[in-house]
């Protein structure tokens, strides 16, 4: 592995794990977070309802 | 209850909401498509292209098709044509929205079929059939002949194997447990996967990454296929004799970098944007979906990227790693190599192929939703005639992945034109139909509503100029060498020329393009449809 492989890995491992951290720290610290954060497979389709 | 338990519950929520939020990112695009591309692309010249994409295009376009959904759905559409008429009056709005159909709906016909690989190695291992000994290339055989990749129709089963041996009964099973979740709409398990299932899979890739990082040389006889090297193939800028600069000026290694953020983001699927059209006006999207691409991009580059390719690399050589079988195939001939040589390799075999399986289906489930938003809506079928007509679709696209198994070319064209290609031109309209047509400002300030985070004012100007320029540039260029270039390397067929030679390849597009040619049928429809029901309403009122 080359020195330019190791600036490669840290910049692209170390920069994913940081934003994920961060993202991470800022729903900690979000009050009513579990309220309005949602994802693709918290969101209920209403058309399952009307069949 | 007191300050304690009430502390105690916010926290365990908190949790919860983290978890599924960056659970929900997690497919079979960070542990299988990811690695796969990386190693056609020369390892670590592709991270450059990619860290771009994620940076420009990635997350402002997630953010693009989040508040264009909810935008959407505060005017009482789901479907993206429905919404891109809303955004832009003009007849032919809602026909950009067909790729928005095309895509899922397409990709989920090969999506499944990988995902009925993860179910059989995890059964297989269940029942202790995958120990093949310590000879690499023996895994690799038993892949090539699982998924038939030596002839059109092996795929059907090895000889002798019975059901283990059946990449099509396993594909049944997932067509069928998929189809009956979909069909009765059992959404409410799929966050209790993201919650639990997700980081379940993340803990074991974690252990996997461990042994993979302690390989040193497993066989001695090759001592350059060490795990330093391995590192170093996915990792070192030039690879091979290919210097930086040659891999960086092929368009190509742009375009499937973009395709790749895009596949694992979901974005320029035509999935998020349905998917938020059904929130509320004041839920946050913002660090909602900056949380899921940051979830996403870890289990890509932190776990993807140090596990399949250095695996693969020790075990199979440079050679196996610079013509993986196809764009899927690396993480199932490389794992198998790594659990081979772990303490209870064949538990782990097992947890993790069945962890990354629920990953999938929770993935698939949702691929459907934009094509069974649009029969709602546009044609006012219910959801269960919607999910049973898609299902006859993807069962005819499916079983053509299956049959023409040879070198896997069906699902490789498909993964292209579809996956990379198709999903680039959808992030295009998108991102052009928010900042031009709608006003970036106007977007914004549906994005802002809400917001957990402030977005810094700069992502206006990135939205607005800096990533419709770097895609229009990308796609030109690689137009040029792909159709109008004389190519440098005559052993580097362009698509144009497999697209001349090869009668699978035509097919597949033809494939292809039949599915447009329905779905823009079905637009037309519903667009006859909305204008009917806007000339009543106008009637009645005025």
């Amino acid at each position: 592995m080359t020195v330019g492989g190791w600036i490669v890995m840290t910049l692209a491992v170390g920069g994913m794990t940081s934003l994920l951290g961060w993202c991470i720290y800022k729903v900690i610290a979000t009050p009513g977070s579990t309220e309005h954060l949602h994802s693709q497979a918290d969101i209920e389709t209403p058309d399952v309802e009307e069949d | 209850m007191n300050d304690l338990d009430t502390n105690k519950e916010a926290w365990g929520s908190r949790v919860g909401v983290i978890l599924a939020v960056t659970g929900s990112a997690v497919g079979l695009g960070n542990f299988l498509r990811f690695p796969g591309l990386a190693a056609q692309y020369g390892g670590g010249a592709f991270m450059i292209p990619y860290a771009v994409a994620f940076l420009l295009l990635g997350l402002p376009i997630a953010w693009v098709e989040w508040s264009m959904g909810r935008y959407g759905g505060a005017r009482g559409f789901n479907s993206s044509p429905g919404i891109y008429r809303q955004i832009w009056k003009h007849p032919i709005a809602p026909y950009l929205g067909t790729l928005a159909m095309v895509v899922p709906v397409m990709i989920y016909m090969y999506y499944v079929y990988v995902e009925a690989w993860c179910l059989a190695y995890a059964i297989r291992y269940l029942f202790g059939e995958m120990s093949f000994g310590t000879d690499p290339a023996a895994y690799e055989a038993f892949f090539n002949k699982f998924v038939g990749t030596g002839g059109d129709g092996n795929a059907i089963s090895i000889q002798g194997e019975g059901l283990l041996g059946s990449a099509m009964f396993f594909l049944g099973i997932c067509f069928v447990v998929n189809f009956v979740l979909i069909y009765r709409g059992l959404t409410k398990g799929i966050e209790w996967f993201c919650k639990w299932a997700m980081p379940a899979l993340i803990l074991c890739a974690l252990i996997v990454l461990v042994r993979v990082l302690t390989l040193g040389t497993p066989n001695p006889a090759h001592p350059e296929q060490n795990i330093l090297n391995g590192l170093g193939y996915m990792w070192n800028p030039s690879n091979g004799g290919v210097t930086l600069w040659q891999s960086l000026s092929n368009p190509e290694i742009w375009l499937a970098a973009a395709g790749q953020i895009f596949f694992s983001l979901s974005v320029g699927f035509g999935i998020i944007i349905t998917y938020s059209s059904y929130l509320r006006a004041d839920d946050d999207i913002a660090l909602s979906s900056l949380t899921a691409a940051s979830g996403n991009g870890f289990c890509e580059v932190a776990l993807g990227g140090l596990i399949t390719i250095p695996a693969a690399f020790v075990f199979l050589g440079v050679a196996f790693v610079q013509n993986p079988p196809g764009t899927f195939g690396m993480g199932f001939v490389a794992l198998p190599n790594v659990f081979n040589q772990m303490i209870a390799g064949r538990f782990f075999g097992f947890l993790f192929f069945f962890l990354l399986f629920l990953a999938a289906v929770t993935s698939s489930l949702s691929m459907l939703q934009p094509a069974i938003a649009l029969l709602e809506e546009g044609l006012g079928l219910k959801r269960k005639a919607s999910v049973t007509l898609l299902g006859f679709i993807t069962a005819v696209g499916a079983t053509f992945v299956v049959y023409f198994s040879q070198g896997l070319t069906a699902m490789d064209t498909i993964d292209f034109w579809v996956g990379t290609f198709c999903i680039y031109v959808l992030a295009t309209i998108q991102v052009i139909l928010f900042a031009w047509v709608l006003g970036v400002d106007r977007g914004f300030e549906e994005l802002s509503r809400g917001a957990e985070i402030r977005i810094p004012p700069f992502v206006k100007y990135i939205i607005k100029y800096v990533s419709p320029i770097y895609l229009l540039t990308i796609f030109g260029f690689w137009g040029y060498q792909q159709f109008l270039a004389t190519p440098e390397d005559p052993t580097q067929l362009t698509r144009l020329q497999q697209l001349q030679g090869n009668v699978v390849v035509q097919m597949s597009i033809g494939f292809i393009l039949m599915v447009v040619a329905l779905f823009m049928l079905l637009i037309a429809q519903s667009v006859k449809r909305w204008r009917a029901i806007e000339a009543q309403e106008y009637e009645v009122s005025p």
